[in-house]
């Protein structure tokens, strides 16, 4: 947390960074397990993407390419929704590695 | 130049914002406040004014919105009184706490229950803490006044803090009297372009206005808040000195009145003073020396000047159109507080006068200053705080 | 699928104007539908404004916000004035020549904020015809101060204030119909939506957009703490409450009814409740009659919404 004194804080509380929550890194917030993304069962629909309540999957040029660990919450709705591909979830839950 | 004119309280007040102009006003009716907006409205809808009006559906809206709006990055006004101010207390902080210059005229009215629509200062005085600078007004010509340069304070860079101009219900919103408007080219230069900070509509430079602050900044915040508040008197005196060139009317943090040499004086708000002071004339014509103290910034209060104003009295009286139940009324608290640190003070005894609209009549002064010059006499203080107009 | 596939890589290719590092719970709906919301209006300059709420308090606090677009929060009742306020303000200073951009003004609230506290200030922003669009995600509970019961609790959930006891089996009252309330301040546009069926949600989103004047759209927002449920179900969940005909998928534009989901087989809501602890009391023989009621209620409720849109067909 921030230890400005009174006379370092912004008129008003407002603030000017916009989307510098991004320092925060709650994927410290993860406890018993995270998404596991295994590129050939992926099927690319990017319903992980969509569904994230944290932005942590990462898509580039429109293709998912990861999770942002930094971020994730550990929450499973990804995995819940992977449809995957042939039966089987592009995304699964793993046991935390600490 | 100056224009002169027989109006109301509330069309003084329209006039002067008729000639702000200002972006937004956001409002909604309560009397004895409604013929403010009213007229104002009317200039909105014959193209006096560019204003978009926002007429909402109370006046805990009508004051988020006006947050909303000077958020936004423009000048915003609106107005109320009593009930209406009540509900907006919550509203009252935000705007403070974000630093946003609204002004807004209070047309003093009463609180309920009983429910009562007349002038009385509660209203203003429950809103004292919120970090709203107030400014009180004796008379039509100081709310058209005070509203001009309400302004020019509350969007001071230094201050960024909103401003309420304050006027007694119906005594003053409502009843016709001599007022000297100024043209309104003076008036739009005087007041200035809008100079916006942190406007939320400059969308290349996204911001966020109104964040949860825990325990690790909310002091820091008020704080500063406080800071801020230090700066005002200052603004105000500037402001007035500048007003003083254009309109030849001179305004001050109070008013002195016949206190020079005076040993006994009153204190009183808005416009009871102005019958105060014909007593006042009267008990100096008898060789009493009597003043009056009518203070016109209340917030912040100039604790320092006031105790100078009033350090040579041996017995000043605050007349209070206010009361804290349990308490004293809130101008004496302020000004015992200021004359506390004095080594030599004088005696100082509190009247709660006039709530709901009862009349403030010359005999009342009459009898506060007689019985301020029996304290002088002898001393003694019969009783501390005391209603007086009041049927036993 | 093929073009919700071709869509969503579109989609992806916009920028979500609201960042990770809030810190809502892990598994909200909220940041979801507020995701889905930006998305949609990512063609357009959009200002936010949100109520106090869990949403609120997690994406602003301290000094860090995870908005990228211009947000502002003033207070718990009154995001309809509030964001009355600036987009009157925008429209002054558009009229003097001060700004030129077309920008769209977004509310987005809790059901706390909106149909409650809120509602005196949503309906005179609704009726002064500002134009803005309003999304409630509505989550059932004031989740934010801890999961009390409000108006748009639904019919025997435990909640904090409505604890199910021995005596009282949870909250006694029905939800309020808000997406109705709504409807009938005769506003160009009013919705139900859910985030599991995206494409629908995003779709009414820009529709609502595209319409000058005020809009309303509705949204199911799950909430594992409140619901106790998962942490992984918010979107099938919604998914449940949209097929049990708990959250039917409908808009109203210019007063005309259209549903524009109709699930193949409408389940039956023990489907929906049953994953849920806020209902797990409901599942015993002497509380049977109000998963009955929640039933007749939800089946009047889908014949009402089926009438009404037969009106226009």
């Amino acid at each position: 947390m921030s230890a400005k004194g009174w006379r370092e804080l912004p008129p008003g509380a407002v603030i000017l960074d916009a989307g510098n929550a991004r320092e925060l890194r709650t994927g410290t917030w993860r406890t018993t397990s995270r998404p596991v993304w295994e590129e050939e069962n992926c099927s690319q629909c990017l319903l992980c993407w969509l569904y994230c309540p944290d932005m942590a999957v990462i898509v580039k040029d429109g293709k998912m390419v990861g999770i942002d660990y930094d971020y994730c919450k550990g929450c499973g709705i990804c995995a819940l929704e992977c449809p995957g591909k042939k039966g089987r979830k592009a995304i699964t839950m793993e046991e935390e590695r600490k | 130049m100056a224009r002169v004119a027989a109006v109301t309280g509330n069309e003084a007040v329209a006039e002067a914002l008729r000639q702000i102009n200002p972006d937004v006003c956001a409002a909604y009716p309560i009397t004895p406040q409604t013929e403010l907006m009213q007229r104002f409205a009317a200039f909105v809808s014959n193209g006096k004014v560019d204003t978009e009006l926002i007429l909402v559906e109370s006046e805990h809206s009508a004051m988020s919105a006006c947050i909303g709006a000077a958020a936004a990055g423009g000048r915003v006004a609106t107005a109320t009184c009593g009930p209406g101010l009540a509900l907006m207390w919550e509203m009252l902080y935000v705007a403070s706490g974000m630093r946003l210059p609204i002004v807004m005229a209070v047309v003093n009215r009463s609180l309920s229950a009983p429910l009562n629509i007349h002038g009385d200062h509660s209203d203003a005085m429950g809103a004292r803490d919120s970090g709203w600078i107030q400014l009180w007004s004796e008379n039509a010509q100081e709310a058209y006044d005070n509203t001009i340069q309400a302004f020019r304070i509350a969007e001071n860079m230094n201050i960024r803090l909103p401003a309420m101009v304050c006027m007694d219900g119906f005594i003053i919103s409502h009843s016709i009297g001599r007022i000297e408007y100024l043209e309104d080219e003076p008036v739009r230069s005087f007041v200035g372009e809008y100079q916006p900070l942190n406007p939320l509509l400059d969308l290349d430079n996204p911001k966020s206005y109104g964040p949860l602050i825990l325990t690790d900044q909310y002091h820091e915040y008020k704080r500063a808040q406080h800071e801020v508040m230090t700066r005002v008197k200052d603004v105000v005196l500037a402001v007035a000195a500048e007003f003083e060139k254009v309109s030849g009317r001179r305004y001050g943090l109070f008013e002195s009145y016949r206190l020079d040499d005076a040993e006994i004086g009153l204190v009183i708000l808005n416009s009871a003073a102005g019958t105060a002071k014909d007593v006042v004339d009267s008990f100096r014509e008898r060789g009493i020396r009597a003043g009056l103290l009518k203070p016109r910034l209340f917030r912040p209060f100039p604790y320092e000047e006031v105790a100078q104003a009033l350090k040579g009295l041996k017995a000043v009286a605050v007349l209070d159109r206010a009361d804290s139940f349990g308490g004293y009324g809130p101008v004496f608290m302020e000004v015992c507080s200021a004359l506390y640190p004095l080594a030599e003070r004088p005696v100082v005894i509190n009247k709660i006068y006039g709530l709901g609209g009862r009349d403030f009549l010359p005999q009342h002064a009459e009898e506060v200053l007689a019985e301020l010059e029996e304290i002088a006499r002898t001393g003694k203080v019969r009783v501390a705080k005391e209603y007086i107009g009041v049927r036993e | 699928m093929a073009t919700e596939q071709l869509k969503l890589r579109e989609l992806a290719k916009k920028e979500v104007l609201i960042t990770s590092g809030h810190r809502l719970c892990a598994g909200c709906g909220a940041p979801i539908i507020a995701k889905m919301v930006l998305l949609a209006a990512a063609d357009y300059p959009v200002v936010a404004c949100s109520p106090t709420g869990c949403l609120e308090v997690s994406t602003c606090i301290s000094d860090y916000t995870a908005w990228k677009v211009p947000w502002i929060h003033s207070a718990f009742e009154n995001a309809g004035a509030t964001l009355s306020g600036v987009e009157t303000m925008y429209r002054a200073l558009k009229k003097k020549g001060k700004i030129d951009k077309e920008v769209k003004f977004i509310a987005i609230g809790g059901d706390g904020g909106t149909y409650d506290i809120g509602l005196q200030s949503l309906s005179g922003a609704m009726e002064r015809g500002h134009d803005l669009l309003y999304v409630c995600y509505d989550n059932g509970a004031y989740m934010n101060t801890g999961i009390q019961r409000s108006s748009a609790t639904p019919l025997g959930a435990d909640t904090t204030t409505s604890p199910a006891g021995s005596v009282i089996p949870g909250k006694l009252q029905r939800r309020k119909d808000l997406t109705r309330i709504m409807a009938a301040h005769n506003i160009p546009y009013a919705a139900q939506a859910s985030p599991s069926h995206w494409s629908d949600f995003i779709r009414k989103v820009r529709k609502a957009l595209s319409i000058k004047g005020p809009k309303f759209i509705n949204v199911i927002s799950p909430c594992n703490r409140g619901w106790r449920s998962r942490l992984d179900d918010a979107i099938q969940l919604s998914r449940l409450a949209v097929q049990t005909c708990y959250w039917p998928l409908y808009e109203v534009e210019d007063g005309v009814v259209r549903v524009t989901y109709k699930p193949r087989e409408k389940k039956p809501i023990e489907e929906f409740l049953k994953p849920q602890g806020r209902f797990k009391h409901l599942f015993t023989p002497e509380n049977e009659w109000i998963v009955k009621r929640f039933q007749e209620d939800v089946d009047r409720e889908w014949e009402r919404l089926q009438k009404e849109e037969s009106l226009y067909t």
